[in-house]
């Protein structure tokens, strides 16, 4: 069983974003995880949704808590959404569009992630707001862009992976691809989603005005395969898949252990850093100490030097072997399973899974950004929020609705 | 933006493959793709006159951007001339804890971050994705890190974990584990997506002149995609008799068995198979249907949305180097691209320029680079 990560998540003295004020309308994580990030920094972030239309994360992804699907047991949007409020409005009823239009009125940031097009059927385009508020800031992030001839086309971050490339760059070489898992391309999306809305506040210091920013997540991706491009355009060679070989690394790959589905990754960048291998692991060399003295020798045996590194570590501990490697100055890691991130020491250290209370789910934990910052730390308290939990407080204390104003909007259908 | 190295370049100028594979500091295709856009000084870092130079540059500097082993700045007597700054460090595994002083590439931080545990064929070895990702992630995480801390006033320090950064990439299978307990693991070409009774739908499938990721869903768009497939099989003569079976209006595949889920892709893979990528992609975009070919970097430097969006920007990668495409901007902003105005500069390139800023003459910098400082 494994030990599950809690630490006690100290009360930031000022978030670097406290102050700010995001309302965000979308679905999955593209879109959303933007706002996660800057709620972790301090700022108010309000989920905009509707219970006639929720969140896919809410509805149609599992897990839920015990295995029963409902909007306020799914584990996706309470993991995702960490220190969000949540407020339900039909915005298919225009008195529901215009409390949406008041709202983002009163923010800094409007992001969205509807296909394109939504947004302006629902009378809530950027051009209009910002006629009324210059200063605002707002995010579409789209699969292709709000614009093109691909940009109307539907699709999700699983197979945008692929359109884009990665997909074409993952298993043995001649083999079928395989997947990424899950929508790799869409955090992608997310980080620049994010560095975009903080650059365009940036800019807003210096001169009042907001800005529309239209995110492509394709774009976003591909530019993680630079590489690739420049070496077809003047190479001509198109990059595929590998297996785990490396340019310059030899050996370079992961290695069986003892157990089942046990593994270890080992590289070896120097000929120096071989020596030192093989003085740990004699017999990796034996008889072809020449071929294997330099890493063009053994990238071009790569087959047979992998085969002696299997049987060195196949019936050795894992752990053993990689504190084995890294005593010796080695680059070397454990291949971490999913349960295991969340008792990793280096994981722990760095707080990465700060453990939160779910009214519905229980104790459960939420993910930290991945970079700390020293005097203006991130703060993980509440996890996603349940659905509409924070109507109270949009629409009472910040749109100052009466009970009586807010009894009739409800009759006539604003609210869901 | 202004790239520090030592003199003769940093050692990542030597990572092939090269343009025209021909080696050379000015040629590495990974390391130009991460350096364009920039102007380069070298300084040596370890000299007194390497260190006076340094402070005076990092003197106007609002976010300075390191990737030393933790402790090195400090050890070389330079922490307080970045005090002033945002100062963003990336590492394999953060500045402080168990593994922080533990070396570590692309290939163990990746194995250290679950990240490459969910990648590969199911029962044999994890693969990583052959163009190295880690470093683009922490660098991206690392560009929000900066802009997060200079909103909360100057001086701070940004700690960005190549680990940490490679662990974010693969929801839901954290989820899964911490509300259900469930290990996910690899799944090759297999999606599980909504199931709730564990099926496994495939992804990924062979056409005629590559792949396509396709697969049968649930949901509006997809019984929408469903109800298409059918009619365009019918068109081609494609047989589809378990397919022709389903009501696509109340279609849900978050419930099929796994025996159902293989009858009804028995079907679909012939079909699939008689396509090539481009006959799929305009077919699903005509009728918009969820699918796209498994793309490579011939099929994105072709690709008529980019090419709408005046997406790919053709620059000299070196001054006076023939002209190759490098990605714009990631995003539009007020419907404006940023572009890529600069090549990425040979090792010293603005030496002249960047240090005569500062206010250093011809005759200082001609001092300073025979004593080998520049």
């Amino acid at each position: 069983m494994t030990e599950v990560a809690t630490r006690v998540v100290p009360a930031a003295p000022t978030g670097a974003l406290s102050g700010l004020r995001v309302v965000e309308m979308g679905f999955a994580a593209a879109g959303p995880l933007v706002g996660k990030y800057l709620a972790n920094f301090g700022a108010d972030v309000i989920r905009v949704e509707s219970r006639l239309a929720p969140d896919v994360f809410r509805t149609a992804y599992p897990p839920f808590k015990g295995g029963q699907p409902g909007p306020d047991r799914a584990g996706m949007f309470a993991f995702y959404n960490d220190g969000k409020r949540s407020a339900t409005l039909n915005l298919k009823h225009p008195k529901g569009v215009l409390l949406a239009r008041e709202l983002i009125t009163r923010a800094d940031v409007f992001i969205e992630s509807f296909t394109p097009g939504t947004i302006a059927r629902l009378g809530l385009d950027a051009g209009s707001l910002r006629a009324a508020h210059p200063a605002l800031i707002v995010l579409s992030s789209c699969n292709q862009g709000q614009t093109g001839p691909h940009a109307f086309h539907p699709g999700y971050g699983s197979q945008l992976s692929a359109l884009a490339g990665f997909v074409h760059l993952l298993g043995e070489a001649g083999s079928t691809p395989v997947l990424l898992y899950g929508p790799y391309i869409d955090y992608i999306a997310v980080g620049y989603g994010a560095i975009a809305v903080l650059a365009a506040l940036e800019r807003r210091k210096r001169t009042g005005q907001g800005c529309t920013i239209d995110l492509s997540q394709f774009e976003a991706g591909l530019q993680f395969l630079t590489p690739t491009v420049l070496e077809f355009a003047a190479n001509g060679r198109i990059p595929g898949r590998a297996g785990n070989a490396d340019a310059v690394a030899a050996p370079h790959g992961v290695y069986p252990c003892a157990g089942l589905d046990r593994w270890c990754a080992l590289s070896v960048w120097t000929d120096a850093e071989w020596q030192r291998l093989v003085a740990i692991a004699p017999g990796l060399e034996a008889g072809l100490e020449t071929d294997l003295a330099t890493s063009a020798g053994r990238r071009r045996l790569r087959d047979a030097v992998d085969a002696r590194i299997v049987a060195w570590t196949a019936s050795r501990d894992r752990d053993a072997v990689v504190a084995e490697l890294r005593v010796a100055g080695l680059r070397a890691a454990p291949v971490l399973t999913i349960s295991e991130l969340f008792s990793d020491p280096q994981l722990r250290h760095r707080g990465m899974w700060p453990e939160v209370q779910h009214p519905v789910i229980g104790a459960m934990h939420v993910m930290a950004p991945p970079f700390r910052l020293s005097a203006t730390p991130s703060v993980q308290v509440h996890p996603g929020p349940m659905i509409g939990a924070d109507n109270d407080h949009v629409f009472g204390e910040l749109l100052g609705l009466t009970d009586a104003e807010r009894s009739e909007l409800e009759r006539d259908g604003a609210f869901t | 933006m202004v790239k520090v190295e030592p003199p003769g370049g940093e050692a990542d100028r030597f990572r092939p493959p090269y343009l025209s594979d021909v080696a050379s500091p000015d040629g590495s295709i990974p390391w130009l793709a991460a350096n364009v856009n920039k102007r380069g000084v070298t300084c040596n870092l370890e000299s007194a006159e390497g260190q006076v130079l340094f402070r005076r540059l990092a003197a106007g500097a609002r976010v300075i951007i390191e990737t030393f082993a933790p402790g090195r700045l400090a050890a070389l007597g330079l922490a307080d001339a970045v005090a002033h700054a945002t100062v963003v460090s990336i590492t394999p595994y953060g500045q402080d804890g168990p593994l922080a002083a533990t070396p570590g590439s692309d290939l163990e931080v990746t194995a250290a971050s679950g990240s490459l545990w969910l990648a590969g064929e199911e029962g044999k070895a994890p693969v990583r994705t052959s163009q190295p990702q880690s470093g683009y992630w922490a660098g991206m995480y690392g560009a929000l890190g900066a802009l997060v801390a200079l909103q909360g006033g100057e001086g701070q320090r940004v700690d960005v974990s190549a680990q940490a950064s490679m662990t974010t990439v693969h929801p839901p299978a954290p989820v899964w584990w911490d509300i259900a307990r469930e290990e996910h693991t690899r799944t090759g070409p297999f999606l599980l997506g909504r199931s709730i009774v564990g099926s496994r739908f495939r992804n990924i499938w062979p056409c005629a002149d590559g792949h396509v990721s396709f697969a049968i869903q649930g949901g509006a768009i997809g019984r929408h995609t469903g109800r298409m497939l059918v009619e365009w099989m019918a068109e081609r003569g494609h047989a589809a008799a378990a397919l022709a079976t389903i009501d696509w209006e109340r279609f849900d595949n978050s419930t099929l068995t796994q025996t159902q889920v293989t009858e009804l892709e028995a079907e679909v893979a012939p079909f699939l198979r008689s396509l090539t990528k481009s006959e799929f992609y305009a077919a699903v975009v005509a009728r918009e249907m969820l699918g796209y070919p498994v793309g490579d970097a011939a099929d994105s430097l072709a690709d008529p949305q980019l090419a709408e969006r005046w997406f790919w920007q053709r620059i000299a990668p070196t001054d006076g180097a023939p002209p190759l495409p490098f990605p714009g901007g990631f995003a539009l902003f007020d419907g404006a691209r940023p572009a890529v105005t600069r090549g990425a500069p040979r090792p010293g390139q603005h030496n002249a320029e960047v240090y005569g800023e500062l206010g250093l003459d011809a005759g200082e910098l001609a001092v300073l680079q025979r004593a080998g400082t520049v």
